[in-house]
């Protein structure tokens, strides 16, 4: 059945993709936003010394790391009516992507910060500085650095992962597909485009990635990844 | 009323271990042939010639580009338009195993490509073929990076192993879907579910953990 691959249909579907993919973009890019302010919160817990604080970090770090998005976005779906809070469907779907990537991110940024040589802080602390200023004059201008490719592969992770939002029936890439699929019965049409649309994201994002490195110095152009 | 539900849930437990099982069945084989497929892979992208790299590398790219759900949605319902009849469980197995594949080669090509050179050009010198060369000096010392990432990418592989619920495998997280239709408590029924997962998981991320910490303690680097 593929000889009949038709081009015309999906040319036909070519708006619905098209707001699929505009979609796609503004979730991925709002439920990063959120991750990052989950993650940065979760990491400053996760390195102070007291107990107190850093065992609720971890222990839901861990408990993120391990279950599947899939279940959590369940979770969160099902389970949030139950407390009597009613959300649209893409409220959900971007606080489930938020709250999974958060998690990511929170490591991310704390190897980042402990990959800072001890000599660094210790040259602050001899130069008589706070904390604070310790953190944000010598820390983390260094640690943003090194963070930045990282930080860029976890948003090609979460773009992928913003498919599972079609299963709470969120309009989005890959919902488009899976209505041109059951609209007209031809799934070939359906996702092979919608794949094509996320590969458009993933190159995008790993060409970005790429030129970050570079652009940071932490390698030389046109060197293997 | 919790009490009652979680009671209710409880009778069901023989369909939940079903799903357990479905679950571990379905990961442990897509992990055993993903993990020897993506070793060969891995193998012949970092020696084989230019073509044959080229050609990994870019499925590598296309399968690495796509969400998996999308990849489940094209083999289930384009495959038996070519002809191959298949149910939802082989279905998963074909892109898990796949997805195993191209996420294990680019750990293996990573492992391989840290092996310092002189280690390779000392066996090309004694002689050693190219089937002697990686079993006896490149894959034992590239096990030592290969392993830590190794065991990660197991753990996000049984977490992908939910997605093929979608298509109606009654797997673990089927089976919480299934449950919260009768038991109107999302939350009870997915903290089980999420149990389930975490049981399986925590154990070989901890595993992860231990040999990262050991790996770079036998390089000589200071873990703070």
């Amino acid at each position: 059945m593929l000889e009949n691959f038709s081009f015309r249909t999906i040319v036909e579907y070519l708006p619905l993709f098209g707001q699929g993919l505009v979609a796609t973009v503004w979730l991925s890019l709002v439920s990063f936003v959120g991750a990052l302010a989950v993650g940065i919160v979760l990491c400053a817990m996760n390195l102070q010394r007291g107990r107190l604080l850093q065992a609720p970090a971890k222990i839901y770090i861990d408990a993120i790391r391990a279950t599947p998005l899939l279940v959590q976005l369940y979770f969160l779906y099902f389970g949030l009516p139950r407390l009597g809070i009613i959300l649209p469907e893409f409220v959900v779907g971007i606080l489930a992507l938020a709250l999974n990537s958060g998690a990511y991110l929170a490591e991310i940024i704390r190897a980042g910060i402990l990959s800072i040589s001890r000599g660094q802080v210790e040259a602050g602390v001899a130069s008589g500085m706070t904390y604070v200023q310790r953190m944000r004059l010598v820390i983390l201008p260094q640690a943003f650095r090194v963070t930045i490719p990282p930080l860029l592969g976890q948003a090609i992770v979460l773009v992928k992962d913003s498919a599972l939002l079609s299963l709470i029936s969120v309009a989005e890439l890959t919902r488009a597909g899976q209505l041109l699929a059951s609209d007209r019965f031809m799934p070939a049409e359906g996702f092979i485009t919608t794949a094509a649309c996320y590969l458009v994201l993933y190159y995008g994002l790993k060409g970005l990635a790429g030129l970050s490195e570079w652009w940071l110095g932490l390698r030389p152009m046109g060197s293997r990844a | 009323m919790i009490w009652e539900q979680l009671q209710d849930l409880i009778r069901s437990y023989p369909l939940a271990l079903r799903g357990l099982g479905m679950t571990v069945m379905l990961s442990l084989i897509s992990l055993v042939l993903g993990t020897l497929l993506g070793f060969g892979l891995g193998v012949l992208r970092a020696t084989g010639n230019r073509f044959i790299s080229a050609a990994i590398g870019t499925w590598v790219d296309l399968i690495r580009g796509t969400p998996f759900l999308v990849q489940i949605f094209l083999i289930f319902f384009i495959l038996p338009e070519l002809g191959v009849e298949l149910d939802a469980f082989t279905a998963g197995i074909i892109g898990l195993t796949n997805l195993a594949a191209c996420f294990i080669c680019e750990i293996v090509v990573a492992g391989i490509r840290a092996v310092p050179k002189g280690q390779i050009e000392a066996a090309l010198a004694s002689g050693l073929s190219l089937w002697q060369r990686m079993r006896q000096v490149v894959l034992p010392q590239a096990m030592r990076v290969v392993l830590p990432p190794l065991v990660g990418q197991y753990v996000l592989l049984i977490k992908d192993s939910s997605v093929v619920s979608a298509i109606g495998l009654t797997d673990l997280t089927r089976v919480g879907w299934l449950a919260v239709q009768r038991v109107p408590n999302g939350l009870l029924v997915f903290a089980i579910v999420g149990v389930g997962y975490f049981l399986v998981c925590y154990p070989l991320i901890l595993l992860a953990r231990r040999l990262e910490r050991r790996m770079s303690a036998a390089h000589g680097e200071v873990k703070l």
